[in-house]
């Protein structure tokens, strides 16, 4: 399908087209390293997300190994610098490491929602017609929902695990996207470069997938970036219920929920892991806006 | 105006029907048996056969759905498996609370959202901007439910200023209207009106920030109207946005509690869901959730309604 369309595109067309859309993410990139907040907002969630992948080669201590007869020491303990949990685990050992399973349950729901949602999106808006009514009533539906009841109601309904907690996030977020995607595409549709395409004999999946999927995507990828912030409250959330990851896995929000009993006795540690999910999230949500300032986009 | 609501009002009725399958759907597609929560282990194939019969779930899907929708249009929710009292009594006991902590986080969160946005559009791009952008920001990315616990340790565990749980002293249910039992609201309202703190800040920056720079607010000033005139101006054409937005957030408190009301304790819906997700009481999960969604699409559709009011732009397009 593509060969064909390649040789009926006059072949300028189609570079011109490539080199400007690198020139202008290059662009967006350069706006966007002037920006000192988003630098660092940048540089912290590299380097908490470096961490928890590289988390085993730290030199860090077992994040399962406890011991009753060191619980809950304090921040700046020699040899637990963030102190130890209510089983005596080593609470820095047990942040890195939590940082896996929470950046991937507020991480990826955002990522199906956002390939889900941009293709539902984009064929709605390019559609037009029943294809479009059918999609967007649907998305009503789930927006009859207030965004956090949905999430509850789906995990709850599933039982608790990760990959339900995952499912029902990414079924949160999918009507969100598809919203945005489909206004965005149906503002392209009727531009000229739309019908050039077509009367160069461009079909519809060629024109989606080429001319519109490259003029909407900054806009989506912003929204998506903003989401990330609120899938990691409402992920980490979960599992501060017990519906996401279960014990011993180390988890913010679920270490959050098991270190409520030390409030007490070790107010800081238990206020870590929070303050962990809280950085995530600014960050992410900072580093939206000014992706957001970068590309010009209003809202 | 007229044909507007009414219109609104029909489009509601499809969505209503569909959010009842949704919360039909919900509680069917789930795995597991919903009768292992009454179920003794050891209980008799007969046993079982008589209790799924009794609670309807031997017969085909669509009839189970009809059936369903028969009995919730006359009120009926039907039972709690754990308690075996009736689930519309259940949730009605718990809606009271949820809407008094709802009101009270509205209040600060609307106020405060209000007089930050307000004067961060006012003095767009000053440092007064900055820092209210700064708190709008920490209000939206922060996980309320943090929140809840770092002010239970600030206040009641370090200060003792503060009850860290409950509705009132003793575990009393009774709620009356004196610092006694306000004391029990102040920490989970806060909580909770982070979030829409932080929107509405938002929201009515952006809004003021706009008007403010349209032409006609320069006509007002070069009339010579006083700057008070001019507020007036810019309040009334930023209502029915703001007015939207707040009815939104409302609706989210109302519905999303869950989080607050868990750190809590607080006798509201939420807490009512969180005891229905752990102990597998599907009919009071299924019926807290229709009624939250229910109150939300109303609460949606009333926003409509009086955006329309006093916009009459809306109604028209």
């Amino acid at each position: 399908m593509s060969s064909v369309v390649g040789e009926i595109t006059p072949q300028p067309a189609a570079t011109e087209i490539a080199t400007g859309a690198r020139g202008y993410w290059s662009t967006v990139a350069r706006r966007l390293s002037r920006d000192p907040v988003s630098v660092i907002c940048a540089v912290i969630l590299a380097a908490i997300l470096a961490s928890a992948i590289f988390a085993p080669w730290l030199g860090l201590a077992d994040p399962y190994q406890g011991s009753m007869i060191r619980r809950l020491r304090v921040v700046g303990t020699p040899h637990y610098p963030l102190g130890t949990d209510e089983l005596g685990r080593d609470m820095l050992a047990r942040l890195i490491y939590g940082g896996r399973l929470s950046l991937l349950t507020g991480i990826l729901p955002v990522c199906l929602a956002f390939i889900t949602g941009t293709s539902l999106g984009i064929v709605a808006g390019y559609a037009g017609g029943k294809i479009n009514t059918a999609v967007m009533r649907t998305i009503d539906v789930f927006y009859a929902f207030p965004s956090v009841l949905l999430a509850i109601a789906i995990s709850g309904a599933l039982g608790a695990g990760i990959v339900n907690s995952i499912v029902s996030l990414t079924i949160v977020f999918i009507p969100q996207i598809t919203r945005v995607a489909e206004s965005v595409t149906i503002a392209v549709r009727n531009r000229d470069f739309i019908d050039a395409a077509r009367a160069s004999g461009a079909g519809p999946l060629t024109i989606m997938r080429v001319h519109v999927l490259g003029n909407v995507l900054g806009p989506i990828f912003v929204y998506a970036t903003g989401l990330v912030s609120v899938s990691m409250i409402l992920a980490s959330g979960l599992s501060f219920l017990g519906l996401g990851t279960r014990p011993p896995e180390p988890e913010w929000g679920l270490m959050l929920n098991t270190l409520r009993t030390a409030i007490y006795a070790n107010p800081v540690v238990a206020a870590l892991p929070g303050a962990m999910i809280f950085a995530v999230s600014i960050c992410f949500n900072l580093l939206s806006d000014g992706l957001r300032s970068a590309m010009n986009i209003r809202d | 105006m007229l044909v507007y609501i009414i219109r609104r009002v029909a489009y509601v009725v499809p969505i209503v029907i569909c959010v009842a399958l949704v919360c039909f759907l919900l509680v069917h597609l789930a795995p597991g048996d919903p009768l292992v929560a009454v179920l003794p282990a050891d209980a008799s194939q007969e046993l079982a056969a008589q209790l799924r019969a009794a609670y309807g779930f031997d017969r085909p899907l669509p009839v189970q759905f009809g059936l369903w929708i028969w009995k919730v249009a006359h009120g009926d929710l039907g039972t709690s498996i754990a308690t075996g009292r009736p689930v519309l009594s259940e949730v009605t006991r718990a809606v009271g609370n949820t809407v008094m902590l709802a009101c009270a986080a509205a209040t600060i969160g609307f106020s405060l959202g209000l007089f930050l946005g307000l004067v961060a559009g006012y003095f767009r791009d000053t440092w007064i901007d900055k820092v209210a952008a700064a708190i709008a920001s920490t209000g939206l990315s922060v996980p309320y439910y943090w929140l809840g616990i770092v002010l239970v340790i600030i206040f009641s565990a370090q200060l003792n200023w503060l009850p860290a749980v409950g509705a009132g002293p003793g575990g009393s249910n009774a709620w009356s209207w004196d610092w006694a039992h306000l004391r029990y609201l102040v920490l989970p309202a806060i909580t909770a009106a982070a979030v829409p703190m932080g929107i509405v800040t938002r929201t009515v920056r952006a809004l003021t920030a706009d008007i403010l720079s349209q032409d006609f607010v320069e006509a007002l000033r070069a009339k010579g109207l006083r700057e008070r005139q001019v507020f007036r101006h810019v309040v009334r054409n930023a209502a029915p946005t703001a007015l939207a937005v707040m009815g939104l957030q409302l609706g989210y408190m109302l519905g999303g509690s869950i989080l607050t009301e868990t750190v809590f304790s607080w006798p509201g819906t939420g807490l009512l869901l969180n005891s229905a997700i752990f102990q597998r009481d599907l009919p009071l999960l299924q019926g807290t959730i229709l009624v939250l969604a229910l109150f939300f699409v109303f609460l949606n559709l009333l926003v409509d309604v009086v955006q329309a009011a006093i916009d009459p732009r809306i109604a028209r397009s």
